[in-house]
């Protein structure tokens, strides 16, 4: 068995433990959001103007945007909290380092664990939107590691953040200040067409944009060739930077 | 301690670790050691057995013969009866003993441990040291550190006393305590300020005397004869004590009583 993982295996039997708690937030929140916002709100709008969001019923719209919006939120909270405990709390990562285990097999174990944790939530919400009729084609398949990509491309920066900080204060300002104004404003829950002209060109250019523009159109069957393109590579970049970056990040916390 | 363990960078000079280069085989180095570090880093939240069982899994050992290996050491670090709680509510002691378990998962030939019975009370320590000298007669080499003389005095063959990170005197115990002090210690205590005054009386009764704010201490091979003399100059100090010299002596003399921090 490879040395990283070794090093997931930590993770994998840890969760064993402690899967409980992580069931509302990969089973109950998909389905309490599409039914409040998605069907509930969706059928005021849908109603109340003739021509639906975006050619579609909003709960349609909306599935999608959710799927990437929870996608990051995952891989971005996998990668603070958890992060800081195997430096400070639990210290699990210097347990790791003093046996043949080297830094990156500690960073790729918790990587490929945090990827695990997305893929899950992913496959669930997929598996709920089917559930509420919301997957019009079979492009939605390729929804799966499109979701995937997205909480990649979070996670991974977001480790070599964590991995810099002192103190969890800094991961209530990243909230803030980064993961809940992408969740609103990244076209998750309206087109982003709707944001004021300046916004829209700043709206389009964050990541959450790529991810919820490549699941909606794959779920809804419109992937858009080189425009998903365009977004898969974005997605991709910023996962390749943020493994380059924790590795310099980590390296520098954890060698002392 | 880092540096041998492969944890960090060698800052400077050279250094073998088994005949290998901490620079080049850190992980075949540290597959062969077993660290204890000062932090127990256990994961407080998993079960004692799991917490065992992983960190052999860390090592790459084959999963049966590691079951095997984990109850072994549950049985020498005597936490069977709890294996399969967690180990958050163990005590200091018993997290301890875990973590000197954990450091054997691997069979190591060298194991290296951080002050590893600071804060423990007086039996967790003897059973402690029962287990590292039992260690010890299998052949395993330790190197520890310890700020307690009295636990170097009982594991070490070969001590080094460390001040300001320069090596104030190697050897062992017996040797230190030869080449540095008296075989014997008489320890005097007088009435309110006199001990100055005291000391200069009585400083050729002794090879060398140190006089401290609450009591006079006279280095002497022979404790009772210089106890008698003292007597006999018609000083009468309102307590006295003769004991063997120790470890202590040594390594307050060598680092100078005033504190470090």
């Amino acid at each position: 068995m490879s040395p990283a993982l070794r090093a997931y295996q930590y993770n994998l039997l840890a969760y064993k433990r402690t899967w409980r708690g992580s069931l509302t937030t990969t089973f109950l929140y998909p389905v309490l959001y599409l039914a409040a916002i998605g069907v509930g709100l969706g059928h005021l709008i849908d109603h109340g103007s003739n021509k639906a969001v975006g050619g579609v019923p909003y709960l349609w719209f909306l599935a999608p945007g959710l799927l990437a919006g929870t996608a990051m939120q995952i891989g971005a909270n996998e990668s603070t909290f958890p992060v800081m405990a195997g430096i400070k709390w639990l210290k699990t990562y210097f347990a790791m380092l003093a046996t043949p285990l080297e830094v990156t097999d500690v960073l790729y174990g918790h990587l490929l664990w945090i990827l695990t944790r997305v893929a899950l939530a992913s496959g669930v919400f997929l598996a709920v939107m089917t559930a509420f009729h919301t997957v019009p084609s079979a492009w939605a398949v390729a929804a799966f590691p499109a979701a995937v990509l997205t909480g990649a491309a979070f996670s991974a920066p977001v480790m070599a953040f964590s991995a810099t900080r002192e103190t969890d204060q800094s991961f209530v300002v990243l909230y803030r200040f980064g993961i809940v104004p992408l969740f609103l404003f990244s076209g998750t829950f309206f087109p982003v067409t709707q944001l004021p002209g300046w916004l829209q060109v700043i709206a389009r250019c964050t990541p959450l944009y790529q991810g919820v523009s490549l699941c909606r159109g794959l779920v809804l069957g419109r992937p858009g060739g080189w425009d998903a393109l365009g977004h898969a590579v974005y997605l991709l970049v910023m996962f390749a930077g943020g493994v380059l970056a924790a590795r310099v990040s980590y390296r520098r916390r954890l060698v002392q | 301690m880092r540096m041998i363990a492969c944890l960090s960078p060698i800052s400077g000079g050279t250094l073998q670790v088994l005949g290998l280069d901490p620079m080049r085989d850190g992980p075949q180095i540290r597959s062969r050691i077993g660290l204890v570090p000062q932090d127990d880093t256990l994961d407080l939240e998993l079960t004692v057995r799991d917490n065992l069982y992983l960190y052999g899994r860390y090592f790459g050992l084959p999963k049966k013969q590691l079951r095997e290996r984990v109850d072994e050491l549950l049985e020498f670090a005597r936490l069977t009866e709890r294996a399969d709680e967690r180990v958050d509510p163990l005590s200091g002691g018993m997290r301890r003993r875990l973590t000197i378990a954990r450091a054997l998962v691997s069979s190591p030939s060298l194991v290296i441990l951080d002050e590893p019975t600071t804060g423990l009370d007086p039996q967790a320590r003897h059973l402690l040291w029962d287990r590292l000298y039992r260690l010890k007669r299998e052949g395993v080499t330790l190197v520890i550190t310890t700020h307690y003389m009295d636990e170097a005095e009982q594991l070490c063959d070969r001590l080094v006393v460390m001040d300001a990170g320069r090596i104030a005197a190697a050897g062992s115990p017996r040797e230190l305590i030869e080449q540095w002090s008296t075989r014997e210690v008489v320890e005097l205590r007088f009435e309110a300020e006199g001990h100055q005054v005291h000391g200069d009386r009585l400083a050729d009764l002794a090879e060398r005397v140190e006089v401290l704010p609450d009591r006079l201490l006279l280095y002497t091979d022979e404790g009772d004869a210089t106890l008698d003399a003292v007597r006999s100059r018609g000083a009468s100090p309102i307590a006295a004590l003769v004991r063997r010299s120790t470890l202590e002596d040594v390594f307050l003399h060598l680092t100078g009583r005033s504190l470090v921090d």
